[in-house]
């Protein structure tokens, strides 16, 4: 772990641009979906906007994709961890 | 007999971005139990919510979105620019992630401001009048968009840091990770606003 000589993976400049662009034209489709009156489905779809959206942040942004495999596990971990929090509180909120 | 003492310079440098994930990390469970909070209020009080989200400016909001998606990119390619040893171009990169940082926190004092100036702010007459449902999601629409100003604060110094440092070569090409460091902090402000925009500004 210590060593810092480890294979540096520069990213061009262009793939920064096109994930920008990714970014952008999910941002504009999340607010076109939600304009529309969808009830229930707004919320869903505003989700799974967000979620393409932080993916590729934490894929290419941040460097997840061309670093070290721990990071993803260490940070799948703490979704996981999240997703119990989640569960518990609707379980307390559904069931008091 | 002399004794040559061989002193070697360690860095770690994935130890210290592992730091920071750890840091990142307790960030995150902040935010999502922050956003457990909203969740559950919003189940309890879907009609308020409704009514008071439609109070929000989703062209502010929108604007505002763009500029954080494009101040992470900036933050992401001064890293490129630094590993490739390109000192102007880390710097200009640096220089325009602050200004649009700085562009965000107007539009957001411009849009407090407005919202304050109706008499929506927390402990208010009006949202007191509104009721409990209205006065759940402005005090979780003010804590949790200052929360996230604050970062936006916080960020900004760690950035004008760095600024300097690779202007006096303290980062170069052969050493950033604390650059790469402060970008992850950056990307993290900008993480929670993409969670933050829709939550708020879209589902009304």
């Amino acid at each position: 772990m210590s060593d810092n000589k480890h294979q540096v993976h520069i990213v061009k400049y262009r793939t920064y641009l096109f994930v920008l662009l990714g970014l952008l034209i999910f941002t504009t489709l999340s607010v076109a979906v939600t304009s529309v009156e969808l009830g229930p489905y707004a919320v869903v779809a505003a989700l799974i906007f967000a979620t393409l959206k932080s993916s590729l942040v934490l894929a290419y942004f941040m460097h997840l994709k061309f670093d070290q495999r721990i990071f993803i596990a260490m940070f799948a971990l703490v979704i996981f961890v999240f997703l119990i929090f989640i569960v518990i509180t609707f379980l307390d909120y559904k069931f008091r | 007999m002399s004794t040559v003492v061989k002193q070697e310079i360690h860095r770690d440098d994935i130890g210290s971005k592992t730091g920071m994930w750890l840091f990142i990390f307790t960030e995150l469970l902040l935010f999502g139990g922050l956003f457990i909070v909203y969740t559950v209020y919003r189940f309890k009080y879907a009609g308020a919510f409704h009514l008071a989200g439609e109070e929000l400016n989703v062209k502010i909001g929108f604007l505002n979105t763009v500029i954080l998606l494009i101040s992470s990119m900036t933050v992401a390619m001064s890293i490129t620019a630094v590993q490739l040893g390109d000192r102007k171009k880390t710097v200009l990169f640096i220089i325009i992630t602050l200004a649009l940082a700085l562009f965000f926190l107007v539009n957001k004092y411009f849009e407090w401001s407005v919202k304050i100036g109706h008499g929506l702010y927390p402990g208010s007459q009006k949202l007191f009048e509104f009721g409990n449902g209205d006065t759940l999601f402005f005090g979780l629409y003010f804590f949790m968009t200052g929360l996230h100003a604050l970062h936006i604060i916080v960020g900004m110094t760690i950035l004008i840091v760095m600024l300097f440092k690779v202007i006096n070569k303290s980062i170069n090409s052969g050493n950033y990770v604390q650059l790469e460091n402060s970008g992850l902090y950056w990307h993290l402000v900008d993480l929670i606003w993409i969670f933050l925009f829709p939550l708020f500004y879209l589902i009304t």
